[in-house]
């Protein structure tokens, strides 16, 4: 195992410290434990076999700090619901799932995270960018088998029923559900109008790329 | 016809069954429903006697005029009586009315005072916070010291001769609160906090019923109020403020792992165990109530298995939710519930 110093704690652009380094930190260390340990040092522990003892003491910390420095989000897990599935067009657009889906928000602290859909510690639910897709389907799979770098994983903890009503109060925060099928009151405090008032957005027709969860 | 007769008669005999037990409007078992009775008995008399007393003079007239007059020519001083003695009788009439109205209006706001000073002979002793959910009540006891504080489900226990004041939430939808026997109603509305004052006179057990439509099963949203003794009262609070005992038989110890790491506990809280959501009716100490969800079945093992097994069959529309358990997993969460005393 190479010295943990030689690569990090002293920049290549000084050699010279790097060759003179052994010997300045050896006098000092040597100095300060004398005047620590008050009784003279056991005969064995003096001068190199004690300098070779805090060596091999200090390398036990080495992987201490240890790390992967070029740090890439981990790979995306395969969790994945089936395209198709009947549930995505019984729960979308649906006026009562979209409302239950809005309770669970709020009771199974979804909020905590996401807030109220503008984000927070994770990402926002009611914009257009999806990371892991946004069809139900999609959407059912984050909830349901959680996602990396920090999206819990729910199976077991909430219903399946309950997750697609989840997914489609989420993509009823962006899409553009039926405006019959909307609540017409949000459930949290709010200073905007609730989305049944709110003048339709057009989407933008110069974005030529098309929403992230058609292309999955 | 006669016997249909005698039917339509027998019908107000029928719902007068009905008054007695343990929801009755006109009971007495507490202080505010003697109150609001009086009144009530009050208003009966008085206006009793004014409706028999315009029956009377409707009759007497009739039965003067025999329908018409007997020469038939018309009766000029029909409009303006100058009898001197009808005269007398019309301000005095007047007057009566007057003063019929009058009293009531000052009886009944006595009674108001009355009521709004429940609490003021002595501070209340118990404090409660009473939240409506479709289609459960949560209620939570507060005392000066927070430590003791603890949360159950539909269900309340009070004393007799101390004034309750019960804080009133709702969480969705807008509920009322209704102990016919102790007091008269009071509204749950979303984003306000109401309150009501009970002050229960006599030991017993009564039924409270939301008074407001709220959903699909507003009707089978009960709540069961026991009136104890102070004592009694004093030695369920100590109960309740205990934490939920550990689970020892291998069975409930399978349903105490499925309760903590399942659906269950998404939702429940059991004190004293990780279980700690307060979204759902608080189960620490569900085998000692009498019922389960809100007053819909008995409490007990069979009721408890039907519930758990298909809450949607025995509860349409209830926010618990069919889990899917099979048989073995539901035999042991019933077992670690039966436990929660």
């Amino acid at each position: 195992m190479s010295s943990p110093f030689r690569n990090s704690f002293l920049p290549r652009a000084l050699p010279s410290l790097h060759a003179g380094r052994g010997r300045g930190w050896v006098r000092l260390s040597k100095r300060r434990f004398a005047s620590l340990a008050h009784p003279p040092l056991a005969p064995p522990l003096q001068g190199g076999g004690f300098i070779a003892l805090a060596f091999l003491l200090a390398l036990a910390g080495c992987d201490r700090e240890q790390r992967d420095m070029n740090g890439q989000p981990k790979a995306e897990t395969a969790a994945f619901v089936p395209r198709g599935d009947p549930r995505s067009a019984e729960y979308e657009n649906n006026a009562f799932h979209i409302a239950q889906g809005q309770k669970w928000f709020g009771w199974f602290n979804c909020s905590g995270c996401h807030f109220h859909g503008g984000g927070g510690m994770g990402p926002p639910l009611m914009d257009d960018q999806w990371r892991y897709g946004g069809r139900m389907e999609d959407i059912v799979a984050s909830i349901l088998y959680g996602r990396p770098n920090g999206m819990p994983d729910w199976r077991n903890k909430i219903t399946e029923q309950q997750a697609w009503e989840l997914a489609a109060y989420v993509k009823s925060l962006s899409a553009h559900p039926r405006q019959d099928a909307l609540s017409a009151r949000a459930d949290e405090m709010s200073n905007t109008e609730p989305q049944t008032l709110q003048e339709r957005q057009k989407v933008v027709p110069e974005t030529k790329a098309q929403p992230s969860g058609e292309e999955n | 016809m006669r016997r249909r007769g005698a039917s339509l008669m027998l019908l107000p005999l029928l719902a007068l069954a009905g008054c007695g037990g343990i929801q009755t409007i006109g009971g007495r078992e507490g202080r505010e429903a003697a109150l609001i009775d009086d009144l009530f008995t009050l208003f009966c008399i008085v206006t009793g006697l004014f409706f028999a007393a315009v029956m009377a003079f409707l009759f007497a007239a009739y039965w003067r005029r025999g329908g018409h007059r007997a020469d038939r020519m018309p009766d000029e001083g029909a409009t303006a009586p100058r009898d001197r003695g009808l005269r007398i009788a019309l301000f005095a009439w007047t007057a009566a009315v007057i003063g019929g109205l009058m009293g009531l209006a000052v009886a009944s706001f006595l009674t108001d005072r009355s009521l709004a000073y429940s609490t003021a002979a002595g501070r209340p002793v118990v404090s409660i916070e009473l939240i409506g959910n479709q289609w459960w009540w949560e209620a939570r006891y507060h005392f000066p010291d927070p430590s003791q504080n603890f949360r159950t489900a539909n269900e309340i226990h009070l004393p007799t001769g101390s004034a309750a004041m019960i804080t009133l939430k709702a969480n969705d939808v807008i509920h009322s609160f209704w102990v016919p026997n102790l007091a008269g109603k009071q509204d749950l509305i979303p984003g306000r906090v109401t309150d009501i004052v009970l002050t229960p006179t006599k030991v017993g057990r009564y039924r409270a019923q939301c008074a407001e439509y709220c959903g699909l099963q507003h009707a089978h949203m009960a709540l069961d109020v026991t009136v104890d003794t102070p004592a009694d009262y004093a030695r369920w609070l100590a109960a309740q403020t205990r934490p939920a005992a550990a689970p020892t038989t291998p069975q409930a110890i399978a349903g105490y792992r499925f309760f903590m790491t399942r659906q269950c506990s998404a939702c429940h809280a059991v004190a004293g165990t990780p279980a700690g959501a307060g979204v759902g009716p608080d189960l620490t100490h569900l085998m000692s109530r009498r019922t389960i969800a809100a007053g819909t079945l008995p409490n007990g093992t069979g009721p408890l298995h039907a519930w758990i097994a298909d809450p949607q069959g025995v509860k349409p529309g209830a926010n618990m939710p069919y889990i899917g358990l099979d048989a073995d997993e539901l035999h042991n969460v019933v077992a670690y519930l039966e436990t929660l005393k």
